[in-house]
């Protein structure tokens, strides 16, 4: 049985339930969102409090993070606004080395004596586990940056949008499908603030306040006769944004292959629930692929989950070293074959880069989790392995000084541990547009938006659907087809690589909610691509008769 | 503080009733504290301890509904949480589906899910579970990786209609993975309980060595349809996708359980008749909470009766519509098993697979229940009666529906754990024909 079985929301409908909710996220009323609650220097007052207990305890090393995480849900369905929840979780997290072992212990009880109590049990986890540490941890030299603070740059802050405005738009869009064909739709505005401070035994004081965005819907159309039922999900990403991606500016619609309307830094709900109606029809009476092999051209609404999967979990170093080899697996991106500086994981124009600075996307933030400063580096090299993503207490295991500053815990109740980064695969350096690529593919299908999604526990073997697949006959687009899945071997898929358009087809798209480590926690990702080509890739069809 | 007896949150619950000046008040009172261990590269890696208690109230005016919440318990700050509430319920938007809460519900005594033996946990406990996967380990040339979590918690709701539930509940959940050092072998083992003491930590780090040793050096075999002995693990990792029986997405015609030109598959045959999964908060191996979360009653309840949909779930609200009586979600699902032991079904078969458990299990089609996943820790071919070698992993692409059509044993039910979290339930190993395996991989 999970923690998670334990907390009951009240007042939820079964839509809301489904929200991932952090652990220990409690609904709020809305005032409080906007609430400071706590000052920076109270919040260093109790830090030190937990910083001195830890150090007259024998702890050689002591991080404390107080945590405000505060999330706005507001869901309808079709004419209805169904549920408006506003959590908040407040709390936290220390974590020590004692005898050359972590503790970590957790508390909402955020006064002088409930941090105390916290930093003391801290101290015993790690003494009761350092009985059997065979691996004493050692941890990589990070400066001290004293007291420093950092802010999402975001243009309107969500939480202060009124509740209503957000309903309106939400319903705008449900009419907007209902009109043009859709029987039932879902919307759903997810608005997140990480309000995080951070000191650690080593001087550092750090406040940061992390703004995210994600409008999203689902729209179904039924075809009672034929049994059949289809969805379109939106084309929004999640952003490392406020409120002003919902602008939907013209400058940022794309006019892509296939009649398609796609996004870049801001997003048009309205308009693209429309098209989803109409295209969720098409669904129902679109061709069934012809299994076999094809030339893709996957547009970076797709391309995103495939590169996380293939590229952003392999190259995560804990995976490769055998943390998390009892739930999500290790990694065929063993250290020999980066050693050898020869590993061609891709073909030449493949470069993959890790990034915790991007502006927009999720991962971006000033420090990270364990109080590094946070950077931008190369993964994949000209088709090349050389790097992986690591953080403190592992960049010595594969011979470096420097964190890549990639750690991050969800909440104050986890303890934090190596998460990815933002990993995107550079754009083009010839000038290509999406058009140019799919007008020299002779049998190929061009994929929209990511869909269903499956990988083994090394990543060798995967397998992607998407929402939209279009057929491309002789460097044109023919028409729809359903039933797509590729499947591919990922050393064999990147080799495959044939073109990639340039920087401006560039976007970035991404994720919320990565699941990693045990107990589970999310994780905001956002993945960057322009669209790219893929040679004679495996396709599957997955229609079945029941 | 976090665990709140019967009495105590009675007491607290009936405070906050006592302060509504609202049409009606529902508040839920819950706590939990929990504890974990991690280890990997045989060595602990982290561990923690977290608490946690907290009050929510939700307040209504006819069909608009405010929520607050708080986690200080003096009378001052519950008469504020309620009447915070109470502001936010006067601003919100009207919610058509908004139930009114339920009146007094019976739920029947004291549930079977807390063990004392779980909710004493200690530090030390944890710290030896992970030292009886180390040190076999590495005495085998394996090397360790797991988690053991426990949690002792409680939930308490009461309304201004008279409701009052209350239940406690413990839990452990053990999980391991051996791999051999030279990355040959991979063998896995999970246990879960509400009672510690009914879980073996020893053990299931001893079959987990077993597997990976066994596992060593698997070679390829070709893609296509098997007979697959599945053991428990690998059979409640399918059987669970098929039990999201919400009626309403029926009605829509938005799920595998509508019907062709409309309606539901409720007393429909879907899957072979020997197929009987049920629900029971009472039942002694895997006991729930005798409320569902909106406080309606659980009771023992068939799901799939002879390969018949017997029940489908109706919230509140929808069955208000369609003018039927809720049916709240189970805390459990139980499906029947035989007399089969593994031994005995690969004694039985020709030439197949057997799977151990999978992994990565993902939706591709809503409509048939088409999933795809692999199969991962020991895979084996089976040939005349016999375990012939270990052989590489399988992505399957296949639809829990079909497998149970194609039902030729069933084995004896075990404690469900999946790869993804476990089930409060007890599924049966299983032997199936005509399982679809799409590709291979090369994971280890």
């Amino acid at each position: 049985m999970k923690r998670r079985d334990f907390i009951q929301l009240t007042g939820m409908s079964a839509g809301a339930m489904m929200m991932p909710f952090t652990s220990f996220a409690s609904p709020v009323e809305l005032s409080r969102l906007l609430d400071p609650l706590m000052d920076v220097q109270q919040k260093k007052q109790l830090a030190d409090i937990a910083l001195n207990t830890t150090k007259s305890l024998g702890a050689t090393y002591t991080d404390v993070r107080i945590g405000r995480y505060l999330n706005q849900f507001v869901i309808t369905r079709e004419k209805k606004a169904q549920n408006i929840v506003n959590t908040e979780s407040f709390g936290a997290g220390i974590r020590v080395i004692v005898n050359g072992t972590w503790g970590f212990a957790a508390s909402n009880n955020v006064t002088a004596e409930g941090i105390k109590k916290t930093a003391e049990r801290a101290v015993a986890i790690a003494k009761a586990n350092s009985k059997f540490q065979n691996e004493p941890v050692k941890l990589a030299a990070t400066p001290s940056y004293g007291e420093v603070s950092w802010k999402t740059p975001i243009v309107k802050n969500g939480f202060e949008v009124p509740v209503k405005d957000k309903v309106d738009l939400l319903l705008s869009a449900n009419a907007k499908a209902m009109e043009k064909g859709a029987n039932f739709v879902n919307s759903i505005m997810f608005l997140v603030n990480e309000q995080k401070y951070f000191a650690s035994s080593e001087g550092s004081y750090i406040d940061q306040d992390v703004h995210r965005t994600w409008p999203n819907f689902n729209v179904n159309v039924v075809d009672r006769a034929s049994g059949q039922f289809k969805s379109r999900s939106a084309f929004s990403a999640p952003v490392g944004m406020g409120y002003e991606y919902l602008d939907g500016k013209a400058e940022d619609k794309i006019e892509g292959p296939g009649g398609i309307i796609l996004y870049n830094k801001s997003y048009d709900i309205v308009e693209d629930a429309g098209m989803a109606a109409e295209q969720a029809k098409q669904m129902v009476t679109a061709k069934s692929v012809e299994p076999g092999k094809y030339d893709l051209v996957l547009e970076p609404s797709h391309l995103w989950l495939t590169i996380h999967e293939s590229v952003g979990h392999p190259t995560e170093l804990d995976r490769v070293l055998g943390y998390e080899a009892n739930y999500a697996g290790t990694s065929f991106l063993t250290l020999d074959k980066w050693q050898s500086k020869k590993f061609n994981f891709g073909s030449k124009i493949v470069n993959i880069v890790a990034d915790k600075t991007q502006p927009g996307s999720l991962g971006a933030v000033a420090y990270d989790d364990e109080g590094v400063k946070c950077k931008k580096w190369d993964l994949i090299k000209d088709g090349i392995l050389v790097n992986y993503q690591a953080i403190r207490d592992q960049v010595n295991i594969i011979g470096q000084k420097e964190s890549h500053g990639c750690c991050y815990s969800q909440n104050w109740s986890d303890v934090q541990f190596q998460r990815m980064a933002n990993v995107s695969l550079q754009p083009g350096k010839e000038p290509l547009t999406p058009q140019q690529m799919i007008a020299g593919v002779e049998k190929g299908i061009y994929i929209v938006k990511n869909g269903s999604f499956s990988i083994d526990q090394q990543r060798y073997n995967f397998q992607f659907g998407g929402v939209l697949f279009f057929e491309i006959k002789n460097g044109k687009i023919e028409g729809m087809l359903k039933d797509v899945a590729y499947q591919s071997n990922t050393q064999e898929f990147w080799n495959s690589c044939a073109q990639i358009c340039d920087e401006r087809d560039y976007r970035l798209n991404g994720a919320f909610n990565d699941g990693k480590g045990q107990p589970g926690q999310s994780n905001a990702v956002s993945h960057g691509s322009a669209t790219a080509r893929f040679n004679g890739v495996n396709v599957i069809n997955t229609g079945r008769n029941i | 503080m976090a665990i709140l007896s019967k009495d105590e949150a009675q007491q607290i619950l009936k405070k906050v009733i006592g302060f509504s000046k609202a049409d009606g008040i529902q508040a839920n009172l819950n706590g939990n504290d929990g504890g974990n261990i991690r280890y990997a590269r045989n060595s602990v890696s982290t561990s923690g301890e977290d608490s946690n208690v907290g009050l929510g109230v939700q307040s209504y005016y006819g069909k608009k509904s405010g929520t607050a919440t708080i986690n200080e318990f003096d009378d001052a700050s519950l008469e504020k949480v309620v009447k915070r509430s109470e502001e936010l319920a006067q601003l919100a938007p009207e919610n058509p589906e908004f139930m009114e809460p339920l009146g007094p519900q019976t739920y029947g005594g004291e549930s079977k899910t807390w063990s004392e033996q779980t909710a004493k946990i200690t530090p030390e406990y944890r710290a030896q579970a992970a030292a009886n996967s180390i040190g076999p380990a590495s005495k085998k040339e394996v090397t360790a990786a797991g988690f053991l979590e426990d949690n002792r918690g409680f939930n308490a709701m009461m309304n201004s209609k008279g409701l009052f539930a209350y239940n406690k509940a413990t839990g452990v959940d053990f999980t391991v993975t051996m791999r051999t050092n030279d990355g040959t072998g991979s063998g896995w083992a999970a246990r879960t309980n509400n009672d510690v003491s009914k879980i073996n930590t020893a053990d299931a780090s001893a079959v987990a060595i077993e597997k990976a040793l066994s596992s060593r050096n698997a070679k390829a075999l070709e893609p296509g349809k098997y007979t697959v002995v599945l053991e428990a693990a690998a059979a409640a990792d399918l059987v669970r996708l098929m039990l999201n029986m919400n009626a309403r997405q029926a009605d829509e015609g938005r799920s595998f359980y509508s019907k062709k030109g409309g309606g539901t598959k409720l007393g429909e045959k879907i899957v072979d008749e020997r197929v009987n999964i049920y629900t029971d908060p009472w039942h002694d191996e895997v006991p729930s909470s005798p409320w569902a979360g909106d406080g309606q009653a659980r009771k023992r309840m068939d799901l799939i009766k002879n390969g018949v949909v017997s029940n489908l779930f109706y919230d509140r609200y929808w069955a208000s519509q369609k003018n039927v009586a809720p049916v709240p979600f189970g805390g459990n699902t139980i499906m029947q098993g035989g007399t089969a032991s593994i031994e005995d079904m690969i004694k039985d078969t020709k030439r197949g697979v057997l799977v151990t458990r999978f992994w990565y299990i993902r939706p591709v089609d809503p409509q048939t229940l088409l999933y795809t996943g692999l199969t991962r820790d020991s895979t084996f071919y089976i040939e005349n009666g016999k375990i012939k070698h270990p052989i590489k992993n399988f992505r399957f692409n296949e639809s829990p529906i079909i497998m149970l059509n194609n039902l030729e044993t069933l084995g004896k039910q075990e404690r469900a754990v999946t790869s993804e979290g476990n089930p409060n339930g007890l599924i049966p190993s299983m032997k199936i024909r005509d399982f679809t395996f799409s590709s291979l991989s090369d994971a280890i």
